[in-house]
């Protein structure tokens, strides 16, 4: 039989956002029939110009302008910087400042694991898991406040040294929060692994292979749970890791399944290296001088934020302001995994595949769809295609 | 249909109004924020804040919405598309900007990319300062842009009715 061709093409322009997913993003995927053939990305929607800002900041603004580039992970942000920084100067940090940055670091892993949780259950339409790991998300998010007195962007991190100090009564509720969190996570852990509607979604979709995950260079839990052996924290212990080692988690399976259970299971190492550090925490001082100005050089320091390695090369001419900041997230790396891992898959797919490296710069703003067979071009909104995945997958049910 | 003559435009607007802000639906707009304010307002959501008890529904067409929230500070990328998204809501139609990036471009005034807060692009009803704006801050932000609405042409018991209710909810919301 002949195909038909038709020029019809049209374009739905419904709304460019999606409340669970941030920041726009746009997708470009090519399918044939219900199977993407191709998949292009385009980013740069919320590219505010921040490293050319920070050369006509001096140095302490910038912790505060690089803490903003990401509301989920800014402490780890601020982390990088500062450790760049006092590295170039030469200035030694006193080991209670760095238990106390590495204490941070880890609640905001569990913030943002918790949070990156109930985002990708929503995706798969699996609305109660989101609302429960939201409500226990408040949890450490109370714990950050207390903390710092402020729920987001905590400004832990000094030049040199920390602001806050943990005391008993505050570790004591830190204790308390983690003893609940760590009965939650379990519950989580087994929901993810035995709720046969959600494995449906999960298990044996979007599969990476370690070659692939190595040649893509993804980085963080992506790259873990395709058995890639890629943790700074491990790898190049920075801070007070050191002292209080992390075990890397690892998973061999390399699909959707494998990554939450890489991080719910990162979950539970972060409660321990918490314990840990409350346990032991060395005494002495929370900060120490630094200079204005930062001698000559340049330096690179790598961090490992709940998405994967930040990268930061900073460089300094001596004077109050850097030359030159650099900054590579993890998102940007695993973004290429995306592009490659949506081909041969459902369309229904592609909403779970991109949530599953936890997009920090997302809010896939709109998809546009074109479908090969009859020349059609659509636009979909993310929330359409989350709903048609959904659908798509109800009715296989049945 | 013929067209019917509308007897009471007064107690018309005023049901009209009782009804907005009964139940206002919001859409979400980043334009280049870093997600710290877009988080809170997911937060709003969640059982903690539970925003739904103000009959506020948070969704994603811009045909569907009353009131728009904006954060961020506005990229040169993302003004065309906040511009495109406030032409598409229907009158009448409000926004509050989120944030100290949306009320000014906060730490990011001064970046080649960013022309400023929400106000540069699309005028602004209500502003929730902070970095970022608790939960509690923005529920009630936008509780308070509901009762300025209030009785437009007033007098009409309709619109005082829904004036009272919103009072009653800030109150409530204060009080807890
Ligand atoms: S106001 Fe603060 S939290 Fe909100 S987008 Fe701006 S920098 Fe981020």
């Amino acid at each position: 039989m002949e195909k038909v061709q038709t020029s019809r093409s049209f374009t739905v322009p419904i709304g460019p956002q999606h409340p669970a997913l941030k920041e726009p993003e746009h997708f470009l995927i090519t399918v044939d029939g219900e199977i993407v053939t191709k998949a292009v990305v385009r980013l740069g929607y919320a590219h505010r110009g921040v490293e050319k800002a920070t050369e006509s900041r001096n140095w302490v603004q910038n912790i505060y302008i690089l803490e903003r580039i990401c509301g989920i992970c800014s402490h780890i942000h601020a982390t990088a910087y500062c450790l760049g920084v006092e590295k170039l100067a030469g200035v030694e940090v006193p080991p209670r400042a760095q238990a106390i940055r590495v204490l941070v670091a880890e609640m905001e892993r569990i913030h943002s694991h918790l949070l990156w949780l109930g985002v990708a259950a929503h995706e798969a339409g699996f609305d109660t898991l989101f609302m429960y790991s939201w409500r226990d998300r408040e949890t450490i998010m109370d714990l950050l406040e207390s903390l710092s007195g402020n729920r987001v962007n905590y400004s832990v991190n000094l030049l040199g040294g920390v602001k806050f100090d943990v005391d008993d009564e505050l570790a004591r509720l830190i204790y308390d929060g983690i003893d609940f969190l760590e009965k939650r996570t379990q519950h989580y852990l087994d929901v993810v692994t035995s709720d046969a509607m959600f494995l449906q979604r999960t298990r044996g979709i979007g599969t990476m292979t370690r070659s692939q995950a190595d040649v893509l260079g993804t980085v963080g839990p992506t790259a873990r749970a395709s058995n890639v052996y890629r943790d700074i924290r491990v790898e190049a212990p920075y801070g007070a890791y050191g002292d209080f080692p992390v075990k890397i988690v690892l998973d061999e399976r390399g699909d959707l399944e494998a990554r939450f259970v890489v991080r719910i299971k990162e979950l539970f190492e972060s409660y321990r290296v918490i314990r840990e550090i409350l346990d032991n925490l060395p005494a002495g001082e929370l900060s120490t001088r630094m200079p204005r100005r930062i001698q000559e050089g340049e330096t690179v320091s790598r961090v490992e934020a709940p998405r994967g390695e930040l990268f930061y090369f900073i460089k300094s001419n001596g004077t109050d302001t850097p030359e030159r900041i650099k900054v590579r997230t993890p998102t940007i790396c695993n973004m290429m995994s995306v592009v490659k891992l949506a081909v041969g898959h459902q369309l229904a797919d592609v909403p779970m595949i991109v949530v599953g490296i936890d997009p920090c710069f997302s809010c896939n703003d709109r998809m546009t769809v074109v479908d090969r067979g009859q020349g059609q071009r659509q636009g979909w909104t993310w929330e359409a295609l989350r709903r048609y995945g959904i659908r798509h997958y109800q009715r296989l049910a049945r | 249909m013929k067209p019917t003559k509308n007897r009471h435009p007064d107690r018309l607007a005023g049901l009209k109004t009782w009804a907005r802000i009964n139940s206002p639906w919001v859409l979400h707009f980043n334009s280049g924020s870093c997600n710290g304010c877009d988080i809170e307002i997911l937060a709003t959501l969640t059982p903690r804040y539970d925003l739904e008890r103000f009959g506020i529904k948070l969704q994603g067409s811009p045909r569907h919405a009353d009131v728009l929230l904006c954060t961020g500070a506005v990229t040169r990328q993302a003004r065309s598309r906040l511009l495109r998204i406030y032409s598409q809501m229907h009158e009448p139609k409000f926004v509050v900007a989120i944030g100290s990036c949306a009320l000014s471009g906060g730490v990011f005034q001064g970046c080649y990319n960013v022309l400023g807060g929400i106000e540069k692009v699309i005028p602004v009803d209500a502003y929730v300062p902070g970095c970022p704006p608790r939960p509690e801050a923005i529920i009630d932000g936008v509780v308070k842009l509901l009762s300025s609405l209030k009785a437009p042409q007033g007098g009409d018991g309709t619109a005082a009715h829904a004036s009272e209710m919103v009072e009653k909810l800030v109150v409530e919301h204060e009080h807890r």
